[in-house]
């Protein structure tokens, strides 16, 4: 038994929550859902921590679906670099899953909660199966699975407010023109070299020289996949469909579903077409990169600064983390990708454990979260707005919290690269981040509250994913090697691909 | 018992203080009695840690190694060992007197406050401690954040409005400045150490020297450098303790001492005397000095004028260090000592007269002197040591940093330092005088409580006390830069 | 000239199929013509899927005899297959989300939701002064 789940672990992942949303979509028991999507999510860890293991000796695991050798059937590829998401995707998966139940329930109607954990287990199967496989177009139906039913879920908050619906509707057109684009891209480049296995390409295109047709496949992807990155200008979907989504979904969006598709931007500028750098002399294109990330980092923290509603403001700050990420990965050495790995890793702690505190203490004002709604409310909810504060520091990037490590290592490698002016920059806009998360804290701490709700008590339901989340937050801040020493090796495995 | 276990018990006492005093919220007697208990511990072992860097020990420990390059460490420097004294002493007296004051004064959420009291303590300890830049970046910003909670104690709209002020000048000028130079320092030696002769001599290219102190300088925010200074009298609106804290032990000290730490054991005082790479320093340090004694004649806030007082006295510090011999380095470090007892007797002061008699306006305190003699008398005794009148110890600070000056051909320094003194006596006496020699004018109510007014008087005493028992501190602060 | 037009015809196609999707997405207000324009946009990257693994006079890839026979290559057709599924189920979740609009706000006029998105804000801004 145990050899057969060792040498099947890379479909294992993304089978296990995959059967268990065919089976929970047929229960009619809502705890019963809920604790089968626990177990399922649960596995699925498990099984991401055996790979972890394997991977560590083996460093590099391939799997060929159906036995079918690549190029012409799908392989699934588990390395160093491609273990780091999804571990996030695994673990936040079951925080969150674990954070879920209370809400569904409150915000969803009654009889689409099982259908709702369906979806739920759907979406990470197909952000962990967006990771794995090594196939250019798999990844487009994977990418397909987990949008659809990220869409479905942000529709879902719907009964709570029916902006949900539009939100929805905007993410599923705008991710499926995204999609689409990527797959002319793959179609393009399949045309001239015949192949849609990612190591073959990466062979492949050197070969081709100066082509046209490589130039436009690779503009078409990177766009496609930017949409759903939600980098800056390509954002536009992402505050609506965190801020008016159930509020797990929220949490698992803003957690993992941005920085799979990060990953998968790193993936194609770098494993695919960082073989044929030079070729293309991507070195000006890459600038591009860099300053849509330098405007992202600014716009997203000053529409942060100006918004009103908490959930809303999470995203637009998530506008500007996402920059951060972006801004290592367009600086092309081995210590700036690290830094946007750290910063992958790192967000996805923070805005978990932010989003959960947000909408634990949003659990009694239910429609509304904004500022003036949850004032005075974590002097009532002290263990919540504990996590919160902690999150909150660590996204400012305060010392001894995670955060402090991304900021550490980005603005070393940006340092290295760039001169004094980018990090100066980068420290500029992370100051006025403190600005929005000062008047979080102030709001919750000094306000009088202005909730007429008498009761108002801690959901211990939550202290379990919520405190882990915050642990991790300080726990990786103090002992932080773990986490780069692996960024650094996956930096290093990508770089050694550029010629 | 290794000699490693006096930094474990220095660092750990104010840690144990912070978990322990709110589970003992419903007792306050005991949970008040922590402050003082834990103030002797830690002063014990600072003592111990004292004699032994004397004896030439060399103490470290790593907590935590993050990377190659990156640890949270400590080790024992010939400042931290000042500072260290500095902090754990004045936190007996301190926290006797916070008993006092917020009994007397009938403060609501006590054990709060007492928490993250200790929290500060432990992170000023921390910082003198601290082995590395990075380490002590961490407890500069965990001392920043403890004591927000603190200066926003009354939890109204001036107090938020000063917090934001605190929090953000502190804050920003550390991640915008601060974190930036060490990194850069971090690029360029490829550690973040201290060490006795500096780290940077044959790494940086001699035009960057000033630019790269520019931004140490700019990014301690809480050395209170013109223009970011802005932050300590808005503070003011804190109970008197935590200015006492702020003010003489804890934020302030932190920053002039991360300010000389970087002086000489990043850059090395050797290395600055000769890229020229201070120089500006000491001018904008003069300026810092002047400007502040100015604006402190014109406050009448009795608190305010404290405040600017402080900006004033923390400027000789940085001077001491722009100046860069060892003698002004020696006169710089003498004077966190000096300076913290005087000004910790001021606030002292301060805070009793505003218990007995709930006055902070420098004009109603006429003739209120004959009412409560030992306070008044106890604030004579710590002005005249700001002043550096001798007996009191604060003219032993200003006589080195005159001698620093003197060394460096430095003239306009000493008349700067001669204009302040001055001033220093301008506005300082003249509250006293008042308190003494004028007419009482209206009739108030004395209430005394004496666990305000001991602390006040003893503290004064120290000043005496330290002009005499120089020759430790003497011998301590010659090690600083590594000469004998 | 001639030939760079006509000879490449089906992309041609391809290329005024995907344009006119793109801009009916872009332009119209109407929450179901997006979705209509949205499928013209797949559906034109099917056909360039299409044209580029058919060989002209080649036969359906079937296994005989003839070892020298040209087919066409079978790859994209599978392809395509998988992606028309993933488009009908993108139309029909788009469908669902207009229904349900439909019955939320009234109406599927994009200008008409945001109109009424704003009257309900301004409602709760009112309230909130009271």
């Amino acid at each position: 038994m145990m050899p057969f789940i060792i040498k099947n672990l890379p479909i294992l992942i993304v089978i296990t929550p995959l059967m268990f949303s065919l089976i929970v979509a047929v229960l009619n028991n809502n705890r019963l859902a809920w604790t089968l999507s626990t177990f399922a999510s649960f596995l699925t860890m498990i099984f991401t921590i055996l790979l972890c293991f394997e991977v560590s000796y083996k460093s590099n695991i391939s799997y060929y679906l159906g036995n079918w050798p690549p190029p012409l059937g799908i392989e699934y590829v588990i390395d160093r670099i491609s273990i780091i998401p999804i571990m996030i995707v695994s673990v936040i998966g079951l925080i969150a899953t674990l954070f879920a139940h209370n809400f569904f329930t409150l915000e969803i109607d009654e009889k689409l909660v099982s259908k709702t954990y369906s979806l739920w287990l759907l979406t990470i199967a197909g952000l962990i199966g967006l990771i794995t496989t090594a196939d250019a177009f798999n990844l487009f139906v994977f990418l397909e699975i987990s949008s659809l039913s990220a869409v479905a879920l942000v529709a879902l908050g719907s009964k709570v407010d029916r902006k949900a619906l539009v939100a929805g509707y905007n993410y599923l057109i705008l991710g499926a023109v995204g999609a689409t684009f990527y797959v002319i891209g793959v179609g393009l480049l399949y045309g001239v070299t015949g192949t849609l296995n990612m190591g073959d390409l990466a062979q492949k295109i050197p070969a081709l020289g100066l082509n046209k047709s490589v130039i436009v496949a690779f503009t078409f992807m990177m766009l496609g996949i930017m949409v759903k990155a939600a980098v800056f200008p390509l954002h536009i979907w992402l505050p609506n469909a965190y801020a008016y989504a159930p509020s797990p979904v929220s949490v698992l969006l803003a957690a993992t579903a941005t920085k799979v598709s990060i990953y998968i931007i790193v993936r194609i500028s770098y494993t695919i077409f960082g073989s044929s750098y030079e070729i293309y002399s991507f070195e000006s294109l890459r600038y591009i990169l860099l300053y849509l990330a330098i405007l992202a980092m600014f716009a997203g923290t000053i529409m942060a600064i100006f918004e009103k509603d908490v959930k809303k403001l999470l995203a637009h700050s998530s506008v500007a983390q996402i920059g951060y990420i972006v801004l290592g990965i367009s600086l092309a050495t081995s210590p700036g990708i690290a830094s946007s790995f750290i910063h992958l890793i790192n967000h996805a702690l923070i805005k978990a454990g932010l989003f959960m505190s947000i909408v634990a203490m949003g659990y009694y004002t239910l429609k509304r979260i904004d500022v003036k709604t949850i004032a005075g409310l974590g002097r009532q909810l002290p263990i919540t707005f504990f996590s919160f504060v902690i999150c909150a520091l660590s996204l400012a990037g305060l010392p001894l919290t995670v955060g402090f490590i991304s900021k550490l290592y980005l603005i070393k490698a940006a340092y290295m690269s760039e001169g004094i002016w980018l990090p100066f920059l980068i420290l500029v806009s992370s100051a006025l981040s403190l600005i929005y998360i000062w008047k979080l804290i102030e709001g919750l701490w000094y306000n009088e509250k202005s909730l007429k709700i008498e009761k108002i008590k801690e959901l211990p339901e939550i202290y379990l994913p919520l405190l882990v989340i915050t642990f991790l937050n300080v726990y990786f801040g103090i002992d932080a090697g773990l986490i780069i020493d692996n960024s650094f090796i996956a930096s290093d495995a990508l770089m050694s691909g550029i010629k | 018992m290794t000699n490693e276990f006096y930094i474990y018990l220095s660092i750990l006492t104010p840690l144990i203080a912070f978990f322990t005093t709110p589970l003992l919220s419903s007792n306050p007697n005991l949970r008040d009695s922590l402050g003082p208990i834990g103030g002797i511990i830690t002063f014990y072992s600072s003592l111990n840690i004292a004699s032994l860097y004397l004896d030439g020990e060399v103490l470290s420990l790593t907590f935590f190694q993050i990377s190659e390059t990156l640890s949270i460490s400590f080790k024992i420097t010939g400042l931290g060992v000042i500072f260290g004294l500095v902090a754990s002493g004045l936190w007996i007296l301190a926290s006797i007197y916070t008993i006092g004051y917020m009994r007397g004064n009938k403060e609501k959420n006590q054990t709060r406050f007492f928490t993250f009291y200790s929290i500060a303590i432990f992170a000023a300890i921390c910082i003198a401690y601290s082995g590395n830049l990075l380490t002590l970046f961490i407890f500069y910003e965990v001392l920043t954040f403890s004591t927000y909670p603190l200066v926003a104690h009354k939890q109204n709209e001036e107090a938020k409005k000063a917090g934001r002020l605190y929090m953000g000048i502190l804050v920003g000028t550390s991640i915008v400045f601060l974190l930036p130079a060490i990194i850069i320092v971090w690029v360029l030696t490829g550690s973040l150490d201290f060490s006795t002769n500096g780290v940077l001599k044959g790494n940086i290219s001699n035009e960057y020297v000033p630019f790269l102190l520019a931004l140490f300088a700019f990014g301690i925010g809480k050395a209170a450098l013109m223009p970011f200074h802005k932050w300590l009298p808005a503070a003011m609106v804190a109970p008197t303790p935590v200015s006492a804290l702020l003010h003489a032990v804890a934020v302030v000290k932190a920053g002039v001492f991360s300010m000389l730490v970087v002086i000489t054991y990043v850059f090395g005082i050797d290395f600055l005397t000769e890229t020229n790479g201070a120089v500006w320093l000491i001018w904008i340090s003069s300026i810092t000095l002047l400007l502040s004694s100015c604006i402190a004649i014109t406050k009448n806030d009795l608190k305010a004028r404290l405040a600017y007082s402080t900006i004033s006295q923390l400027s000789y510090i940085v001077l001491g260090g722009a100046i860069a011999t060892n003698i002004a380095v020696q006169g710089a470090s003498i004077h966190i000592v000096m300076h913290a007892v005087g000004k910790i007797t001021l606030f002292f002061a301060a805070g009793a007269i505003y218990v007995a008699t709930h006055l902070s306006k420098i004009s109603d305190l006429n003739g209120i002197g004959k009412s409560m003699p030992l306070t008044f008398v106890a604030f004579f005794i710590g002005s005249l040591s700001i002043i550096g009148v001798p007996p009191m110890g604060g003219s032993w600070s200003k006589f080195y940093l005159m001698l620093g000056s003197v060394e460096k051909d430095y003239l306009l320094v000493i008349y700067i330092l001669a204009i302040s003194t001055l001033l220093n006596v301008y506005y300082l006496l003249e509250i006293p005088a008042k308190a003494f020699f004028q007419p009482k004018r209206t009739n108030i109510q004395v209430t005394k409580h004496p666990l305000i007014v001991y602390p006040t008087f003893f503290a004064a005493m120290l000043t005496i006390v330290l002009f005499i028992y120089i020759e430790p501190l003497k011998d301590i602060t010659n090690l600083i830069s590594g000469n004998q | 000239m001639i030939d760079q037009i006509f000879g490449v015809w089906n992309y041609w196609i391809v290329f005024i199929l995907m344009m006119i999707g793109l801009y009916i997405v872009i332009s119209k207000k109407s929450l179901l013509k997006k979705i209509v324009g949205l499928a013209i946009f797949q559906t034109s990257v099917f056909l360039l899927y299409i044209t580029f693994g058919k060989i002209a006079g080649g036969t359906a890839p079937i296994l005989t005899d003839n070892v020298n026979e040209i087919y066409s290559n079978p790859l994209p057709h599978v392809l395509i297959l998988t992606a028309i599924v993933v488009g009908v189920a993108t139309t029909a979740l788009g469908l669902a989300l207009t229904v349900r609009i439909n019955k939320a706000y009234g109406t599927i006029n994009e200008d008409e939701i945001s109109a009424s998105d704003l009257v309900e804000y301004h409602e709760k801004y009112l309230e909130d002064k009271k």
